[in-house]
Parts: C-alpha cells; structure tokens; sequence
C-alpha cells in the first residue's frame, strides 16, 4: 500500500472505480437523452423512471421466470424499449409540433406515474439482485482490489457508448438519422419513413435507459425512486457537455463521474452537489456547454 | 408553425373585446375576494391559509411560464428556501412575523437572483434543465446544514404577534394576514402583466429575437422577471412557514417544483386566475386522496398527462376561450 495526497492508495483508486461506475451510468442515460433530443426535440423527463424501470424488468424476470442476468440483460431493454414505443405511438407524437417545454410536462407526468406504480407495488425500500455468478469475486491488481462485476460495468458501457456512437457517425442509417435531424421533410422526400425513425430512435433511447437499469440493479438496490434523484444529475451532465455531440455526451458522463468520485476524497461534504457548482461554473464560462452549440 | 406555451386563444377580435377584457377581469376578481371572505365560515380556514399559499406560489411561477414563456423547473428553491429562513427567524431569532416573512422573502429574492443570472444565459429546454439541477442543489445544502434540522425541518414555528401587537395564534387574524398577503400579491403580479413592463415580457415570449431586434435588451427584462417571481414565491413559501408552523425538506426538493407546475397547467398557463384555481383544485384533490397513499403521485402524473394532450389551455383558459373573454 502507498499514498498519494496523504490519501491511501486503495481509497484513492476504490473512489476512482466508483466515479467510473457512476460515469457509465452517466454517459448512458445522457447519450440516451441526447440521441432522443435530436430526433425528437425532446426531453425525455421519464428517462430515469425507464432506467427504474429496466432494474426492476430485471427483478421480476428472476423472481417470477426464473431468468438471470445475462437473459434479462437483452430482454428487459426490449420489452422496455417497447413500452417506450407504445409511448412514443400513443402520446408523443402529438406534441412535435407544439413548443419543446410540453414534451418535458408529458414526459415528467409519465415519470410521476410510472414511479407512483411501482412505489405502490414495492413499497420505497430497495430490492436486492445479486451478483451473477460468472461475475462474482473480483482480482487485486497490487494497488486495489477490483470486484468483477464493476469491472464489466464500465466496459460494456463504455462498449454500448462507443457502438452508438460508431452507428449514428458512420454508418447509412446513422446518416438518415441525422439528415432526418436536420430536415425531416427533405428525408421524407427521398422516400424514408420518417415517422417510424422517430419511433424507433425513442424506443432505442428508452431501450438504453432500461439497459443500464438492469446493469445498475446488482450496485445500488432495485427501488421505486432510484432513477429520479440520477435523473437530476444527468440533466446538469447534459447542461454541461451539450447535446449537439454524441462524444461529448459520453466523454462528460465519464468525466462528471470520477470527478464526483475524487470529490468523495478530498471533500466529501460536496460529493452531492459537485456537479451542480461545475454547471453553474461552465455556465458562465462556457455558456453553450462544453461541446455544444449555442442553444 | 409552433404554437406557443401560452395564449393560444389569440384572434382578431381582440379589439373589439378589449373592453370586456377589464370587466371580466373585475368581475373575476370580485367573485375570488368574496369566495375567500365567506368560504373560511363553512371550511377549514387552515386549509384555505394553505392554499392561497400555493395560489400565490403558482402565480409567481406563472408570472415567468404564462407571460415571458420561461418553464423554471425549480420553483421550489425559493418556496423552500424562503420557508426555512422565515421560519428560522421566527422561532431562533424570535423576529415578528411580519419581518421572519420579509427575511425569507429577501432570501428568496437573492437566491433568484443568483439562479437567474446563471439559467437566463440559455433558453427553452437547458433553462428547465438549469433550474431544475440549482434548486437540487440548494436541496442539498438544505439537507446538509444544520439550521434546517435535516429530516425533522423545523418545526413547532411560534406565530408571534403581528407588528408586535396582533396574536396570530387567534386564527381569524391569521386568516386576515394572509388573505391581505395573497391579495397583495396577487394584484402586484396583475399590475405588473399590464404594465408596459409586461408588455416586453409578453414581446419576448411570442419572438425574442424580434424583441432584442427591436432594441430590447431582453436578458435584463428576463432576469428582472425571474427575480420577481422568485421573490413572489420567497413571500409565498415564508408565509406558509409561519401559518403552518413548519418549514421541511419537502417544501424544498423537486416534487414540490413539479406540484407548482402541475397547479399552474390545470388553471390555465398565462390566465391571472388559472393559478390560484388550479392550486385549490390540485390542494382539494391530494386532501381527498390522500388515504389513497402513493396512488396521488400516479393521479398527478395522469393530469399532468391529460392537461398536455387534451386541456392545454387549463380550466379558466378553456372557460375564457368559450366566453371570448380573457381572464
């Protein structure tokens, strides 16, 4: 053991693992709201119900049909995604038309009512899920213990990130997606279905979400209100970076995260609200945020 | 092309009506005073105190959505915040009523000060953001410090006596108190969407960039804007302290921001009396409800839906658009 700062080493690095860990969850939910925001010019304010939602898609399968992790890990993003197509089907897409703020009201009514639910159901205490087992256990690299299952987390988040990213910056349908971003009409014309991009593209971010709900559910317990308190946060990270740059939502998500987590070390008083100061700094530094555009 | 958060009803036979427009709006006025005189006779004044707190908390958070087209999703920072300071000094520094309210109202007004200078530097969407993350911030802080008594708040607040002389404990006088504040305010904010002043604001809401075209510095006028409504909100929540005798964590995190928004979207976003209707009916439907456990959050989320799809204009507003008046 050694020490950097006056701060043990495996505090140091241990803080560092959970900054990471919670950057992955950052960038995902924040990529999900900026892919979501670009072709729908909405806010998606259900986003952290959805990702409640996929933890607790996760709990139910293993209770209920007896199906682990790594099933409930392709499943419960599809079923969720689906929800979020139905969503986008029956309520959404009245509103493209009206101003932006109204997508935000109807999203956050759907928060409300998709917590309320699942507080009826399963009460404010946290559910546990455990590990799987081929995840369990972990390695000591000489200056940290390092668990498995975290471990993964943070590549296969760090996967999904930069898969989205390859997809949407380089690939055809990631070229129709962002043409359909910046004229719909002219998209249209070449013969696309628009209509059905836009549905899908809220089903994929929705899907990403509930993702990253199931990955949560082994860390943090399975409850009800898990997803609204990180929802905040994940607006500041979207304040922060922008959201004109999939790279920059990622990169912030990540960055914020281990920020927060040097912050439990050196300061912990401040751990909660880091994030918030970082955004009023970089609003007045940078007002369209770190990688965005004026907006 | 894009219809407006507000003032949807607009039409060309706005001159002709311009004349019934202040009558309406007397008459309105008229039945809402004389509604609050009697109602206390035959219900539960602490009840009625309550709610025309929340009635002046929606208007001062309808003065920014309704007539500047700005959706500040934190409104709860200066309710709360206000509270905690008016009930601090109430029950701490043993101030009188009148000044543990002007205390939390100044708070309020500072904080909104601050909050505004950041969030008015973008607009629609990142504004809603911005806001919404300073007051979880500032519930942070109320978490942690140690004057607001964490989970308990503060609690047992003395009433006092008004001025020094008038028992608040007596709930007739309380009742007077904040129905003066409530009618205060509420004509302060009337004023103010009627004054050249409200004027610009309304400018910048239907097209700021004509506004800022026309010479306008609009970030000024956004930013004063913010800062009344903050405030209005500050005497909103440090009024409630003292008539509850509580100050807690609820009146400050995110819930409480989205219950003033939701107040404001039944009653008619940008009508001077949707507010105060929308928060009675959103005050009346949780104390009906509320053996009803968590099963309000998903009622609430319903009408939050509803009022978006079906009833964007709200109570009064669809009231006002059949009558072809404005209120």
């Amino acid at each position: 053991m050694f020490e950097i700062l006056g701060i043990p080493s495996s505090a140091l690095f241990g803080q560092l693992l959970i900054g990471l860990i919670n950057g992955s969850f950052y960038a995902l939910l924040s990529l999900g709201l900026a892919v979501i925001f670009g072709m729908l010019n909405i806010i998606n304010f259900s986003h952290g119900a959805q990702y409640m939602l996929g933890a607790f898609a996760a709990y139910l399968l293993l209770q209920y049909s007896g199906l682990g992790y790594w099933p409930a890990l392709v499943i419960a993003p599809l079923l969720v995604g689906a929800t979020g197509v139905i969503v986008e089907r029956l309520f959404l897409q009245w509103l493209y038309k009206l101003d932006h703020l109204y997508g935000l009201l109807l999203t956050f009514g759907l928060a409300l009512i998709i917590e309320g639910v699942a507080r009826n159901y399963f009460g404010s205490a946290g559910l546990p899920y455990i590990v799987p087992e081929s995840l369990q256990g972990g390695r000591n690299l000489g200056f940290m213990f390092l668990p498995n299952y975290r471990a993964w987390v943070i590549v296969a988040s760090l996967t999904i990130c930069i898969s989205t990213w390859f997809v949407i910056e380089r690939t055809r349908l990631g070229a129709y997606l962002r043409a359909a971003t910046e004229n719909p009409t002219l998209v249209r014309a070449f013969g696309i279905n628009v209509p059905r991009m836009i549905t899908l593209t809220y089903g994929f971010g929705v899907a990403l979400a509930a993702f990253a709900g199931v990955m949560a559910a082994p860390i943090y317990n399975v409850s009800p209100q898990m997803g609204s308190e990180l929802i905040i946060v994940v607006f500041a990270v979207v304040v922060i970076g922008g959201m004109g740059s999939i790279l920059g939502a990622i990169v912030t998500g990540f960055g914020l995260g281990v920020i927060e987590g040097m912050t439990k070390v050196f300061f912990p008083e401040a751990s909660n609200t880091v994030i918030f100061v970082i955004m009023a700094i970089v609003l007045l530094v940078r007002p369209a945020g770190l990688f965005g555009r004026r907006g | 092309m894009e219809q407006r958060l507000s003032d949807p009803a607009a039409d060309p036979h706005a001159l002709q009506r311009s004349t019934l427009r202040g009558n309406a709006e007397s008459i309105g006025f008229a039945i809402m005073v004389a509604a609050l005189v009697v109602t206390p006779f035959f219900t539960y004044p602490l009840f009625l105190m309550q709610a025309m707190c929340f009635a002046l908390f929606a208007c001062a958070f309808n003065l920014l959505i309704g007539y500047v087209g700005l959706l500040s999703f934190g409104h709860a920072l200066y309710f709360g915040w206000a509270s905690y300071l008016s009930a601090y000094a109430a029950k701490a520094w043993g101030f009188t009523p009148e000044l543990a309210i002007l205390t939390g109202t100044a708070t309020a007004a500072l904080c909104g000060l601050v909050a505004g200078l950041l969030a008015i530097r973008r607009q629609g969407i990142y504004f809603a953001m911005i806001t919404l993350a300073l007051a979880q911030m500032m519930y942070f802080f109320a978490l942690q410090a140690k004057f607001t008594g964490g989970e308990d708040g503060i609690q047992a607040v003395p009433r006092g006596h008004l001025f020094g002389v008038i028992d608040l404990r007596n709930e007739a006088a309380m009742y007077v108190v904040v129905l003066v504040i409530f009618l205060a305010g509420f004509l302060f904010i009337h004023r103010v969407v009627n004054s050249p002043f409200g004027e610009v604001l309304k400018a910048i809401r239907e097209n700021e960039t004509r506004a800022i075209s026309l010479g306008y510095r609009t970030d000024r006028y956004k930013l004063i804007a913010f800062v009344l409504s903050a405030t209005l909100a500050g005497v909103a929540g440090a009024t409630k302290a003292i008539v509850l005798q509580l100050a807690s964590l609820t009146d400050v995190n995110w819930p409480m921001s989205g219950e003033v928004v939701l107040m404001t979207l039944v009653g008619g976003l940008g009508t001077i009396f949707g507010p105060v209707v929308g928060s009675f009916v959103i005050l009346v439907m949780q104390f009906k409800l509320a053996a009803m456990g968590e099963w309000v959050l998903v009622i609430q989320g319903v009408i939050f839906v509803a009022c978006v799809l079906l009833f964007r204009r709200g109570v009064i507003g669809e009231i006002a658009n059949w009558l072809r008046i404005r209120l």
